[in-house]
């Protein structure tokens, strides 16, 4: 038997290029704030999952998570690190939320950072490449990019997907983080600015692709049953799932869906009872704008070639049919990858909190998140709920 | 703080598909794999790994063409890269030639051996296959 688990504290560094803070300072400032919405000690900390990707590659620094204990206070607790690509926030999450329900810990703190911009772009690039197939996609010089862009123009091909319509999703998520203080960018788009952007890999523009950013999130996870001790709106989790696929892209069922997403979907959704009609705010993996859309028709929301049209009638806008990545999502809030996981789940507590401000996504009883890791060989979903 | 990363052992070990195109052949299933794998995804524990070469005729499936490279291809870009569908069965990634024709999702293609990249000025040349529309 599994204990419910829930949400009691959250925090975020704000993200961007922020140059007077380290993996240090950052991982601080969220953990910091999240105790403080916890309302809790440091010493009442059991467990910590942190979650980075590569902190070797971009800060020649290893073994994160003893050292966001230890940044943070803790007192000895086991401390892990989990690295998954993108997707580590999101699977240290779910580790976190194991440990909770299994009944080996109460009150647990996930983290997730990243600090990218100390080196150059290219390097950067390089990094990240190695989210993929290093042997047969990295080496022949197959970028992140690329390998979206591969799947953005066999979604055009299959299902007549166009380039504004991924611009759309750009345009959206930008607008959203005008609303989002902890957002890197705070400057609207147009579909044209994002047209007229630098080509990265074609059909995908500088503005298509989300960017290198620096920024860490964390949450604090108790069992629902002594959550109200520590916090007045506890955010139960009422679904945790993940799957897994081949890490190459091209060794995959098809170019245009992301199966690792369809399988955890489909799994998190039967785990909480609900169909995608009732998920009112979904944080989803747009690392670049094809990935929103294909998430949006993967989790559900959207046949299969619909989604490209809803973005650009304004159906994923806040408080419209679905309200998707109103924080701005990757693109517009920025993706310091091992936080990006941890950030949605930030997100979907404030929504669900009533707490998101400006962006307040109206009567949002449900809330949905997505976390990809490489080019889809993990996808995380989690789902929220108000503990009643 | 990133140095290179192509450790030579590395390149050495992965040769022989590389150059030859030489994956291999689930016999419980008959699927075959490039590149070669160790175990086959449909039969797991039960698979029956074979060596076979393959003919390196396909088609695209998908391409791209990158601008913005990683390091190692800094002196290579625009390069355009695709997926392609062998004729044999197996979907791989691959640079794509330019030799004047103009290529689309569905053009055929033929494998060649190729200069990838140079490692710096005093580094090995690394070389590949790579697909030539046909």
């Amino acid at each position: 038997m599994s204990r419910d688990v829930a949400i009691i504290g959250v925090g975020l560094a704000k993200f961007g290029e922020r140059w007077n803070a380290g993996l240090k300072e950052l991982m601080a400032e969220a953990g910091l704030q999240a105790l403080e919405d916890a309302n809790l000690k440091s010493d009442d900390v059991e467990m910590l999952y942190g979650g980075t990707m590569a902190s070797g590659r971009f800060m020649g620094q290893e073994h994160v998570a003893a050292l966001m204990s230890d940044q943070l206070g803790f007192k000895n607790i086991p401390a892990v690190r989990i690295e998954n690509a993108c997707a580590s926030g999101g699977s240290a999450l779910r580790q976190g939320y194991i440990s909770v329900a299994s009944d080996i810990h109460d009150i647990v703190v996930v983290g997730g950072v990243e600090k990218m911009t100390d080196v150059t772009s290219s390097e950067a690039t390089t990094a990240l490449g190695g989210a993929g197939d290093q042997e047969w996609e990295l080496f022949q010089g197959i970028t992140f990019p690329a390998l979206y862009a591969m799947m953005a123009k066999r979604h055009m091909y299959e299902y007549g997907t166009t380039e504004e319509q991924l611009a759309a999703v750009s345009v959206k998520n930008h607008e959203n983080a005008m609303k989002n203080k902890y957002a890197q960018f705070h400057k609207r788009l147009t579909i044209d600015e994002v047209m007229k952007s630098k080509m990265v890999s074609d059909p995908l523009k500088l503005l298509d692709c989300s960017p290198i950013s620096d920024g860490a999130a964390a949450v604090v996870l108790a069992p629902l049953e002594i959550a109200r001790k520590y916090n007045d709106t506890p955010i139960k989790i009422v679904a945790s799932a993940q799957a897994s696929d081949t890490l190459r892209l091209a060794e995959r069922d098809n170019l245009t869906s992301i199966k690792a997403t369809s399988i955890a979907a489909e799994k998190a959704y039967k785990q909480a009872g609900v169909t995608p009609k009732d998920i009112n705010v979904a944080e989803v993996h747009d690392c670049f704008t094809i990935a929103e859309i294909m998430a949006m028709e993967d989790l559900g929301f959207y046949k299969k070639g619909e989604a490209g049209k809803a973005v650009m009638n304004g159906e994923t806008a806040i408080n419209s049919k679905i309200s998707i990545n109103t924080s701005g999502g990757l693109k517009g809030c920025g993706h310091p990858v091992g936080a990006t996981g941890v950030k949605q789940a930030v997100e979907a507590v404030w929504q669900l909190r009533g707490d998101a401000g400006e962006r307040q996504v109206n009567g949002a009883e449900v809330a949905l998140t997505h976390n990809v890791g490489g080019s889809g060989a993990t996808a995380v979903v989690h789902i929220y709920k108000r503990a009643n | 703080m990133i140095t290179m990363e192509k450790p030579s052992a590395s390149l050495w070990r992965k040769i022989k598909p590389r150059y030859n195109l030489s994956g291999n052949i689930c016999k419980n299933c008959s699927t075959a794999y490039f590149p070669p794998r160790i175990v086959c995804r449909k039969c797991g524990r039960n698979s029956k790994m074979e060596s076979m070469t393959f003919s390196g005729n396909g088609e695209i499936i998908s391409f791209t063409e990158i601008r913005v490279p990683p390091d190692t291809f800094r002196d290579e870009a625009p390069y355009t890269v695709g997926v392609v569908k062998l004729d044999e069965g197996p979907l791989v990634e691959g640079h794509i030639l330019e030799n004047g024709i103009k290529i689309d999702i569905g053009t055929k293609v033929k494998a060649a051996f190729r200069k990838m990249y140079v490692d710096g000025e005093e580094g090995p040349i690394y070389y590949h296959y790579k697909f030539e529309p046909v």
